[in-house]
């Protein structure tokens, strides 16, 4: 009886820990799509950026000797990747949702040709803050080793909510994203406004995936990255496009795909896929809560007007 | 007041051409200092595109606009506000997911780069103290009420210290009552603080009421201008149309035989997001009648003609036609001579992307002669449709384009054919003449009176008071979902039902 006890804390402190670590290319992604999505675009190629972004992190990283300019390197990928999605949605008569598909496989088909040769090498790894030293539980200090990259996050997403409300570019992007007509009337620039918007959002992808490879799960394999890119949209319209929503969307979306393994970790074994599958399912669930008229209250303007 | 021959704003000689269209031909327009002018024309008279080169959307091709007695060159709607020009468009220009406060103060032209929220509030709540209007700057722009968001557009220009007032048919979604507040205010305005204002309209109340001088304009011609206090309604109107001007009073034959065709009982339907729109609504419509449904729009109207046309499930009640009980499926439409004209024709009752004949064929494609053992026969479709675009005067005259290539009075006019084609017995009509010209109008309006003539039992669902007060045999007033107030052409008194339609005078939150 008391051994069951135990295990089941063991396996909530695993949940938390693993809402952090899972969460965290999370968290980069949906504020990434929530930034662009406020200027009244969808970027479903975010997938092909995280991808893209942890496969030119890694490489940078390795070669350079720099966890960090390997984050660099992949938030510039996806900056380049967001430029070619918001030039080609300029365009008269161009679908974002079908540019965004398509930067997606080419992104992800880009990453695995140049990513060849990162199999095998080592890069070296982002730093984490040990805040659990203090006790003596593994488990707990396990879980409580934090990546700095998540704490950056952490203050990005607040960040965000001040920029959007208090500053004026903040009060554009939201102005484009709610009315073209409305920002034109203001004399705003509505595509230079949706590009910056986007090659930024490409920005935080990219890092998501610098993330993905530099920390955790950690290396470059073709298996990276299971569909996070894609189920950031989903999140974002779980958070009503508030940023600091995102972050707790993303520690909810990170706990329930770190189910599987704890669960694992403390012996349970049977159920170990179906656990794995929790995020999807909770996609999917976070997708039909989202068609009703209560949720979508946040939506900008120019995306309700599909 | 101010001398009274001072100008504020001069347009001189202005043309402006798209394509082969030309669109303004040598206008001119004089608007004193401290006055109301109205813009008066039918649609596609080229009162928009004037305003439009005035505020520099629109380069002119020639002429020249003065400000004041100087020739301004106004590049871009920016330079017409940094010269204290302000227009408020027909489409808000507000963003319906921000507070009025951070509408207001986006509309600002150098925003600083952190806003200080609490010292903007400040300031605004301060200014907001001389405004003729005052509205919550916290709540939701998007949970206004129609009425107060037109006073936000006003109120945003005012506050941005305009001089020169520029409205685009401002009063076209306000009640007769909102109509009235507003523009009365913006006349107080114009004798105390010297504002100039250019107003658009097609309401003749509305000038003879309000406006000191009037200029009309007729196929982008310059057609006339007149103090209003020198002219009479007629004059305008003939300036207006022209000389085929001729105010026929529509015939209204009496009909004999009245039998109950259309009983709607205790019906309640839902709005998209599962409300309750329409609040257990009875109603009935015998033969030979016309009965008005009046109200602002976004109380109900839209689910109410859904439910009748079958495209939205009720969540009560029952509708009766000829007795029987009726649920909107095709084969009710054919046996019981229904016939449905929505509005928006284009997004409600047709298919953009096929062709005329075969949007006119929707009734009857089916049966012969359009169809033959399963096969559609397109020749006599298309012949049929010849002789409807002549009768219904349809143009451009193609059977075989797109009817989504057509402009709005002449896709009217496609699907007017189909459902008008051939005798209704029961008849719904919602808002038919929602952005047509002077000439369209009246020829609805005929088709209309003429089916109520031949027997048919009409529901005229529709925004526009004055088209109710003409048509219409009997008046109900819609507000909030219910009936709330009836009345005949005769006896109605336009403020009571404007009363009416507004909740009582209580602001209805379309929410």
């Amino acid at each position: 009886m008391s051994g069951d006890t135990i295990d089941w804390i063991t396996v909530l402190i695993a949940v938390f820990g693993g809402a952090i670590r899972v969460g965290t290319p999370f968290l980069f992604v949906s504020l990434g799509e929530c930034l662009t999505e406020k200027s009244g675009r969808i970027n479903l190629g975010l997938e092909g950026n995280l991808i893209m972004g942890a496969m030119a992190g890694y490489g940078v990283a390795w070669i350079s000797g720099s966890p960090w300019l390997g984050v660099l390197a992949a938030g510039a990928t996806g900056v380049l990747l967001g430029f070619v999605h918001a030039l080609l949605c300029q365009q008269p008569r161009v679908n974002d949702i079908a540019v965004g598909i398509a930067l997606m496989i080419l992104g992800t088909g880009l990453a695995f040709f140049l990513g060849k040769p990162l199999i095998q090498p080592s890069a070296p790894h982002l730093p984490a803050l040990h805040l659990g030293d203090w006790s003596d539980n593994p488990a707990l200090r396990a879980a409580l080793e934090i990546n700095v990259l998540f704490i950056v996050g952490v203050i990005l997403a607040p960040a965000m909510a001040w920029f959007f409300r208090s500053t004026r570019w903040g009060l554009a992007i939201r102005t484009v994203g709610e009315s073209d007509d409305a920002a034109r009337a203001m004399g705003l620039h509505v595509n230079g406004v949706r590009m910056l918007a986007t090659m930024a959002g490409g920005f935080l992808a990219g890092v998501g995936g610098a993330f993905l490879s530099l920390y955790y799960p950690g290396g470059w394999s073709e298996g990276l990255s299971s569909g996070q890119g894609l189920m950031a949209v989903a999140l974002v319209i779980f958070a009503r496009w508030d940023p600091v929503r995102c972050l707790y969307a993303s520690l909810l979306f990170g706990g329930a795909g770190a189910l599987g393994p704890s669960l694992q970790s403390v012996g349970v074994t049977w159920g170990y896929y179906l656990f794995n599958a929790a995020p999807y399912v909770l996609t999917l669930a976070l997708m039909i809560a989202a068609s009703s008229t209560r949720v979508r209250s946040g939506m900008p303007g120019s995306l309700a007007a599909r | 007041m101010s001398t009274p021959h001072a100008l504020a704003l001069q347009a001189i000689n202005v043309s402006k051409r798209f394509g082969a269209l030309q669109a303004l031909d040598q206008v001119s327009l004089k608007l004193r200092q401290g006055s109301i002018h109205a813009l008066l024309g039918e649609n596609g008279a080229g009162k928009s595109t004037l305003v439009k080169c005035i505020v520099g959307f629109y380069t002119p091709d020639d002429g020249e606009v003065l400000l004041g007695e100087r020739q301004q060159a106004i590049g871009n709607p920016r330079d017409a506000h940094e010269l204290g020009i302000g227009m408020v468009y027909q489409h808000f220009t507000l963003i319906p997911n921000m507070s009025v406060l951070e509408n207001l103060v986006l509309a600002r032209p150098h925003l600083p780069a952190v806003i200080d929220w609490k010292k903007e509030r400040q300031a605004i709540a301060e200014r907001m103290q001389s405004m003729p209007f005052q509205l919550p700057l916290d709540a939701s722009v998007n949970h206004l009420a129609a009425g107060e968001k037109q006073k936000l557009e006003i109120v945003k220009q005012l506050l941005l210290g305009v001089k020169v007032l520029i409205l685009d048919e401002p009063t076209s979604v306000l009640t007769p009552d909102e109509a009235d507040e507003v523009l009365g205010r913006i006349r107080e305005m114009t004798r105390a603080a010297g504002l100039s204002v250019l107003i658009i309209t097609h309401k003749f109340r509305e000038v003879m009421t309000y406006a000191d001088d009037v200029t009309v304009l007729r196929r982008g011609k310059f057609a006339g201008s007149a103090e209003v206090a020198g002219v009479d309604i007629r004059q305008l109107a003939e300036m207006m149309v022209g000389s085929e001007f001729s105010q026929t009073a529509l015939a209204r034959a009496a009909v004999a035989e009245q039998p109950l065709k259309l009983g709607i009982d205790a019906l309640s339907v839902a709005d998209d997001s599962g409300m309750s729109a329409v609040h257990a609504l009875s109603l009935q419509v015998k033969a030979g009648e016309i009965v008005g449904i009046a109200g602002v729009s976004g109380n109900g109207q839209r689910e109410l003609v859904e439910a009748l046309a079958g495209q939205r499930p009720p969540s009560g009640g029952t509708i009766r036609v000829m007795g029987e009980t009726y649920s909107g499926r095709r084969r009710e439409l054919l046996r019981h001579g229904f016939h449905c004209l929505p509005e928006e024709p284009l997004r409600n009752a047709s298919v953009p992307r096929m062709s005329v004949a075969e949007n006119l064929a929707f009734r009857h494609y089916d049966q012969r002669p359009f169809s033959l053992y399963g096969l559609l026969r397109r020749s006599r479709m298309a012949a049929a449709a010849v002789q409807a675009i002549a009768d219904f005067k349809v143009r451009p005259p193609l059977p075989n384009a797109p009817i989504g290539d057509l402009s709005g009075g002449n896709v009217q006019r496609a699907i007017l054919a189909r459902e008008l084609g051939e005798q209704p017995n029961v008849l719904v009509v919602a808002n038919p003449c929602f952005g047509l010209d002077f000439t369209a109008v009246t020829e609805i309006h005929a088709r209309i009176m003429a089916a109520r003539n031949a027997g048919a039992a009409v529901l005229l669902v529709s925004e526009d008071l004055d088209e109710i007060l003409e048509l219409a045999d009997r008046i109900h007033v819609m507000s909030g979902g219910r009936l709330v107030y009836e009345t005949t052409p005769a006896a109605a008194d336009p403020i009571v039902m404007g009363r009416h339609m507004a909740g009582h005078g209580e602001t209805a939150h379309a929410d």
